[in-house]
């Protein structure tokens, strides 16, 4: 992977193999070019058992819960290298490396691994599927135990703050005081910003991409096409599809559109143009161009991993958020010692870079230790996935000096009991 | 600029700046005097840079930089909120200097602003003689390729000091290799200042 090489990222390099990584970094280089976590398995964490189930932020109980969740790199002995990688709407806990029998690697794989961004030589890197999901955390398609039947309609309203949650209780079982950092994009980033706001210390540093304070009209309008799309699938049944047919065209609508938001006026042009196609789904209005063929292939995708009611969840869990809890934002981050970082991307419409700017400017007013960059990026939304080279660049320095603080403080530690 | 000139330039300012303080640099450019603060005067330091790949180099170096257009004022801080907000060479680069230096001189207990000289001799005799546009050492760029938008000298910038009621605490004036005292307006080519307004408020 080709990173921006400046003469203090040489620097870095010629740290991390005279110091106390050296045995790991070496073994790196043994290994060859292999830069990329390899095999991985998701794991599965139970809480939350009746009589002691999980209070959501609405007031509503919920449990037992199942957490999927994926480790990728090594936890250090002082527990201190950790971070958790948060995803965004349809992500899930598979963030890296590749299962058995399945040739696709993590969602951002491209980010997390030995020397990437996330340095899995350096750092414990951990991704969980989010509470309402559908990729083997506890959602709407998860059994009730009351019923012995899938949730649909019965499972409680959940929030972003739930998610958060569900994850402090994870990151307790992984016995983790406090995390180096929490990195999400988009929907990720929005778990980033409830992290640094409602465990401001659990945490050292927060990587937020792509993202909002709270959703604006624009957005929530967005998502309540896609829900109006499930909610009037004739097979959508007020959530009762289990075991029948599921609400696909629906689901497959909904992702369409979202699709078409993730995307830039000039990705689109450059990915499509008005280029024909021959293999889309004939209808006498369909006008045959390339784009059409491409958004019904990613909806049909969709449909086949994804859940129509954890999308309906999921969206209202967005759209509702806000991490001001109606104050002034500035006042909700006050007192945080955490660093954060915002990225935003030129292109992206669906999150613009004034809803980061909102973010880094209350960061300021909170006195907060806040780095912002507006990256340049033709790819819309989808390119906090895509710019890979200046995110690794940007993630991999700010990590670095939250990590070389976090250890220094240790090493402080360890003289005074010397003394 | 030779190596020595900016040698003197963050030697001048580094004497300015008082251990431990708060430093805001508007127009940070790679962040190498942010950095040469931190590790020489323990400073909290923020930049604020308008070109993303400055950013990288800045965020390499472990600073927190933000990515925003100076000429847009710094609304978002507060009355002194720094003890020095920085505008090294980046004063002759904005849009409105005026406006800039007063938001600097709100926002910071004191400021430090450094320019290059536009009457340095050398600049008076490309004008005078030659008819062209100058190119000094401390302006290298032709006419139409330069980031410079506003070209003042040190005479220019004292009596503005004076029109605008700012104090002027320190003045260094570098010539190639070395600071100099005599006539700084016909042999600097740089002037650092360090300013705060005249009524110091509270």
């Amino acid at each position: 992977m080709s990173v921006p090489t400046p003469l203090s990222d040489k620097i870095v390099r010629v740290r991390e193999t005279s110091g106390k990584n050296a045995r790991a970094a070496g073994q790196d280089v043994d290994k060859g070019t292999a830069n990329d976590v390899g095999l991985v398995q998701t794991k599965y964490f139970d809480f939350a058992l009746p009589p002691n189930e999980l209070i959501l932020e609405r007031g509503e109980k919920l449990g037992p819960i199942t957490v999927a969740y994926e480790t990728y790199g090594r936890l250090n002995d002082q527990r201190s290298n950790a971070i958790l990688i948060l995803h965004a709407l349809s992500g899930d806990a598979h963030a890296a490396g590749i299962h058995r029998r399945d040739e696709n690697p993590g969602w951002w794989d491209d980010m997390i691994g030995p020397g990437r961004g996330f340095d899995t030589n350096k750092y414990f890197v951990i991704c969980s599927n989010v509470l309402g999901g559908c990729k083997g955390t506890t959602g709407p398609s998860s059994i009730n135990p009351k019923t012995g039947k899938e949730y649909g309609l019965d499972f409680p309203v959940i929030t972003i703050l739930d998610m958060v949650n569900v994850q402090k209780h994870l990151i307790d079982h992984l016995k983790i005081d406090q995390l180096l950092s929490v990195a999400g994009g988009s929907m990720g980033g929005m778990q980033a910003l409830e992290w640094v706001v409602s465990c401001p210390d659990r945490l050292k540093s927060a990587i937020i991409i792509a993202t909002a304070a709270k959703h604006s009209p624009q957005q929530i309008g967005f998502h309540e096409v896609g829900r109006q799309a499930i909610m009037a699938d004739p097979h959508w049944k007020d959530g009762r599809y289990y075991g029948g047919l599921p609400p696909a065209k629906g689901l497959s609508v909904a992702r369409m559109v979202g699709h078409i938001t993730y995307m830039s006026e000039i990705s689109m042009a450059e990915k499509f143009g008005r280029r024909l196609s021959n293999n889309g789904k004939p209808h006498k209005f369909s006008a045959g161009f390339e784009v059409e063929e491409y958004l019904h292939n990613r909806g049909d995708h969709f449909v086949k991993r994804f859940d129509a009611n954890s999308y309906l969840y999921i969206t209202k869990a967005i759209d509702s958020f806000d991490v001001s809890r109606g104050k002034a934002l500035h006042e909700v981050f006050k007192g945080n010692r955490a660093k954060v970082l915002v990225l935003s991307f030129k292109s992206d419409w669906l999150y613009p870079a004034s809803q980061s700017k909102e973010i880094v400017k209350a960061c300021k007013w909170a006195g907060v230790d806040t780095t912002y960059c507006e990256i340049d990026s033709t790819y819309g939304h989808d390119a906090f996935l895509l710019e890979v080279e200046e995110e690794t660049h940007l993630v991999k320095h700010f990590l670095q000096k939250a990590f070389v603080e976090n250890g220094m403080k240790d090493s402080d530690q360890v003289l005074q009991y010397d003394i | 600029m030779t190596s020595n000139a900016l040698q003197l330039e963050y030697k001048a300012i580094l004497n300015w700046v008082r251990q431990g303080s708060s430093v805001l640099d508007l127009g940070c450019g790679d962040g190498a005097l942010l950095d040469l603060l931190v590790r020489e005067k323990s400073v909290k330091a923020q930049g604020i840079e308008i070109d993303e790949q400055a950013i990288c180099q800045c965020v390499a170096k472990g600073l927190s930089v933000f990515h925003e257009d100076i000429d847009n004022g710094l609304s978002d801080y507060s009355d002194q909120s720094f003890d020095y907000v920085v505008l090294n060479q980046s004063f002759q680069q904005v849009k409105s200097p005026d406006v800039v230096l007063k938001e600097a001189l709100r926002v910071g207990r004191q400021v430090i602003v450094g320019f290059p000289n536009f009457a340095h001799y050398l600049a008076r005799l490309r004008m005078v003689f030659e008819g062209k546009a100058p190119v000094t050492p401390s302006l290298p760029y032709a006419w139409h390729d330069t980031p410079n938008l506003h070209f003042l000298s040190i005479s220019d910038f004292v009596e503005y000091c004076r029109l605008k009621e700012i104090k002027i605490v320190h003045s260094v004036f570098i010539d190639k290799n070395r600071t100099t005292k005599v006539f700084p307006n016909l042999f600097a080519l740089i002037g650092i200042f360090l300013i705060s307004p005249l009524k110091t408020r509270g």
